[in-house]
């Protein structure tokens, strides 16, 4: 039992510090294949966190053009976008400012620090690359300094529905993002080889693909790893799964619906394989699954986070 | 080797004689002190900022639109009060806050001081924190003021005085233990040179000082808070999280059937006990200020119905106002019999035309202060005071007597302190906070000790630039 708003704030904690990282992880990629030598296509590339966090429309009416840098530092560093990474880290410490007592020092200290640093580094106009580093390192900091000192009392499920509700809504829209550039066939293609080398190296899944599949990069793959595999932290199955066990752990009976939905939705990937989602479409099924996502969290809000 | 500028000797020293000699209590820090390096203690004081800002224990400042969060500058020298003074001092305490509970309990039933004439009726009932919704209500215990902090300062005559009882919503507890945390990781080996006196139960103390408030047996109590934007919001949460109840804002309570609940996961849940860190104003809408949006609805019927009790009370504005200051030691001969153990100031009722007479012939020797002035604004220090500040409060007094008292410019002893020079003596008071239940009285030995930074100055307040140091009390 706690107190509803504890439990927004603690859930929006969880998704802004995901966010931030996801933030930095989608930059990288864009960043990295925007330098390819067919750059033709790296103006497209670069604006695609634009017209991910739907910021496009804003950023083009305060510049002209979308150079890469200006794109980055719009995205990493500017205050003036809620959709920055700089935005996020600001909105993790604001909810964790207003709970601080729910959860341990070593976390408030973490992100706390996370804001005051970055903020420091915006201004200093740090290198992005090395940026987005510190970014993913200050997450992993406040993922361990959650997982080892933060009681698994009810705050703790509500930070990790926020977390993973973040989490599958990223994963989603990256590879939708990217569902155009599938191929019927395996392809040799080297920049595809560098586009799909690029993304898993950005979601950290690069060692897990050829561990998994012990062959060369092909984007039917690709996609089965980040949508099924229920053994891949960042893969729409395992994001299902988490909430679903977060939903399932948290007291009292508010929450059935919510609670279905996440069953229903972890139980359809499961049983799911990838020549069905192909059968339906990789746009339309990860617009459906967008939608079904969006669904959960309204859900989730309803039962729990809005004042009684 | 260190160079301690020497204090004036127009005031008291908590450390030094104006001759240079160290006092008794202090010679232990003295030698510890020449024994550290300059560079060494620098690193320290870095060390020391850098938690504070991670650590988060910061305060906003009203009016700063950056929103930016300060530092309250701590200054690692400590106030050391030696074990017989804090004896001393902890018995006057006592006795001045068992008295301040008899005055509420009997301004809101029989007025027995009144008619006894020793307090005119006026300055009570027309008082404006005096709160008529409160006449008859009975509460358990007969306790008002539950939590206390009194501000003491020591005149240049090496005697301690009471310059106010705060009995409204006093702040400061959460720097006296986070002061006394830092200072324990900065220098543990000179906690194992002195004997120096616990504090960190306090946080304990007060769940069961709150707990005992309710005549429940297992009462459920939470801190309420304005939010995270006020300035004492670190304290509130950190009080939260300490005595493991709920910090709640007004819009997380509900009021139904004159009962108080607030809203869960799991659905509501009552509330028994409202540690409140709100004004009586702000506390419920329907009662008092209809623009709060900070308190909760209905609150004020809940409470006087029996079933939620406030700490502190509603109403206890009126006995900690300074024009009902200066009857403190009367209330203590009043209702316990007894004499004052500790000095009040001696005060000038400006509404008192013999005493505005005074003011206004000595006003280049006295502090002015407004009745409900608070956190040192609105008031005149006369002696350094400009011919333009001074006319000002001519004026001011000229039309609004009633509205001032004066008090001779009292000389707040000082401390050494790092300064920008080196270690220079500055002006510092003392804030003990006091627990008061049905069962007992209690406090922890030591409190706020704030230091006004400036050379010279005696505002202390940390919205006006002042700092703090741990407050340490020797134990025999």
């Amino acid at each position: 039992m706690m107190l509803s708003r504890t439990a927004d704030h603690l859930f929006w904690m969880g998704r802004y510090m995901e966010r931030a990282e996801n933030l930095a992880r989608l930059l990288e990629v864009s960043h990295a294949i925007s330098l390819m030598p067919r750059s033709h296509n790296g103006g497209a590339e670069i604006s695609a966190p634009l017209a991910l966090t739907g910021r496009l429309e804003d950023f083009q009416s305060r510049h002209d053009g979308t150079e890469p840098a200006q794109v980055l530092h719009y995205m990493a560093y500017d205050l003036g976008n809620p959709a920055s990474i700089l935005s996020a880290l600001r909105s993790a410490r604001e909810n964790a400012h207003a709970v601080r007592g729910k959860i341990s020092s070593d976390m408030w200290m973490s992100l706390n620090a996370s804001w005051l640093e970055g903020r420091k580094l915006a201004e200093q106009g740090e290198d992005f690359q090395w940026f987005f580093d510190w970014v993913k390192e200050r997450a992993h900091l406040f993922r361990g300094a959650t997982y080892s000192t933060m009681r698994r009392s009810d705050a703790f499920y509500f930070l990790r529905l926020g977390t993973f509700l973040e989490r599958a809504d990223n994963t989603a829209r990256l590879l939708d993002v990217k569902s155009h550039l599938l191929p019927d066939q395996q392809s040799a293609d080297s920049t595809d080889y560098y586009t799909w080398s690029t993304l898993l190296r950005g979601l950290g899944a690069f060692e897990a693909y050829h561990e998994t599949y012990r062959d060369t990069l092909n984007g039917k793959r690709v996609f089965d790893l980040l949508l099924l595999r229920e053994d891949m932290p960042r893969s729409l199955r395992a994001c299902f799964d988490e909430i679903r066990q977060a939903l399932a752990q948290i007291q009292g009976d508010n929450g059935r619906p919510a609670r279905r939905l996440a069953t229903e939705l972890n139980a359809a990937l499961e049983f799911t394989a990838m020549d069905e989602v192909f059968d339906e479409g990789m746009h339309p099924f990860l617009r459906r699954m967008l939608g079904e996502i969006n669904r959960l969290g309204e859900s989730i809000q309803r039962a729990y986070l809005e004042a009684a | 080797m260190h160079a301690l500028m020497l204090p004036h000797s127009s005031h008291y020293d908590e450390m030094l004689l104006s001759s240079g000699a160290v006092r008794p209590h202090y010679q232990g820090f003295a030698e510890w002190l020449q024994a550290q390096t300059p560079e060494a203690l620098s690193r320290k004081r870095e060390e020391a900022n850098q938690r504070f800002h991670r650590v988060g224990i910061t305060f906003s400042v009203y009016g700063d639109e950056s929103g930016a969060e300060r530092l309250i500058p701590f200054d690692t020298i400590p106030r050391i009060v030696p074990a017989a003074e804090w004896r001393a001092l902890e018995a006057g305490m006592r006795q001045r806050v068992k008295a301040l509970n008899a005055f509420l309990h009997d301004i809101y039933h029989d007025h027995a001081i009144i008619k006894a004439g020793i307090i005119p009726a006026e300055q009570v009932f027309t008082n404006a924190q005096y709160q008529p919704a409160m006449q008859g209500i009975d509460l358990p215990d007969q306790i008002y003021a539950h939590i206390t902090g009194v501000d003491i300062i020591r005149h240049a005559d090496g005697q301690y005085y009471v310059l106010e009882d705060n009995l409204r919503v006093p702040s400061g507890v959460s720097y006296m233990l986070e002061n006394r945390k830092m200072m324990m990781r900065l220098f543990p080996e000179l906690f194992a040179r002195h004997a120096v006196g616990v504090v960190d139960q306090y946080p304990a103390l007060l769940l069961s000082t709150l707990r005992q408030a309710s005549r429940i047996d297992n009462p459920t109590v939470v801190v309420l808070t304005p939010g995270h934007y006020n300035s004492a919001y670190f304290e509130h949460a950190f009080l939260a999280q300490q005595m493991g109840v709920e910090l709640v804002e007004g819009r997380d309570l509900f009021v139904r059937d004159d009962h108080v609940y607030m809203r869960t996961t799991a659905g509501h849940k009552q509330v028994d006990v409202i540690y409140r860190r709100i004004d009586d104003a702000f506390l419920d809408p329907l009662a008092f200020r209809p623009d709060s949006m900070l308190g909760v609805p209905g609150l004020l019927s809940a409470y006087r119905q029996g079933n939620v009790i406030l700490a502190n009370a509603i109403g206890t504005g009126v006995a900690d106002d300074k024009s009902i200051y200066p009857y403190v030691p009367e209330m203590i001969r009043f209702y316990l019999g007894e004499e004052p153990l500790l000095n009040n100031v001696p005060t000038w009722q400006c509404r008192k035309q013999e005493d505005l007479q005074y003011v206004l012939e000595h006003l280049d020797e006295l502090v002015v202060k407004e009745v409900h002035g608070a956190g040192g604004y609105g008031m005149l220090i006369g002696p350094v005071a400009s011919e333009a500040e001074k006319q000002l409060f001519r004026d001011k007094l000229a039309a609004d007597p009633a509205g001032y008292i004066a008090q001779p410019t009292l000389c707040l002893s000082s401390c050494p302190t790092f300064v920008e020079a080196g270690i220079a003596p500055r002006h510092l008071d003392l804030r003990p906070f006091v627990l008061s239940s049905g069962k007992d009285i209690t406090m922890v030995p030591g409190g706020l000790t704030r230091v006004a930074l400036k050379a010279g100055s005696l505002v202390v307040n940390s919205s006006q630039g002042g700092g703090t140091k741990d407050t340490w009390v020797l134990e025999d």
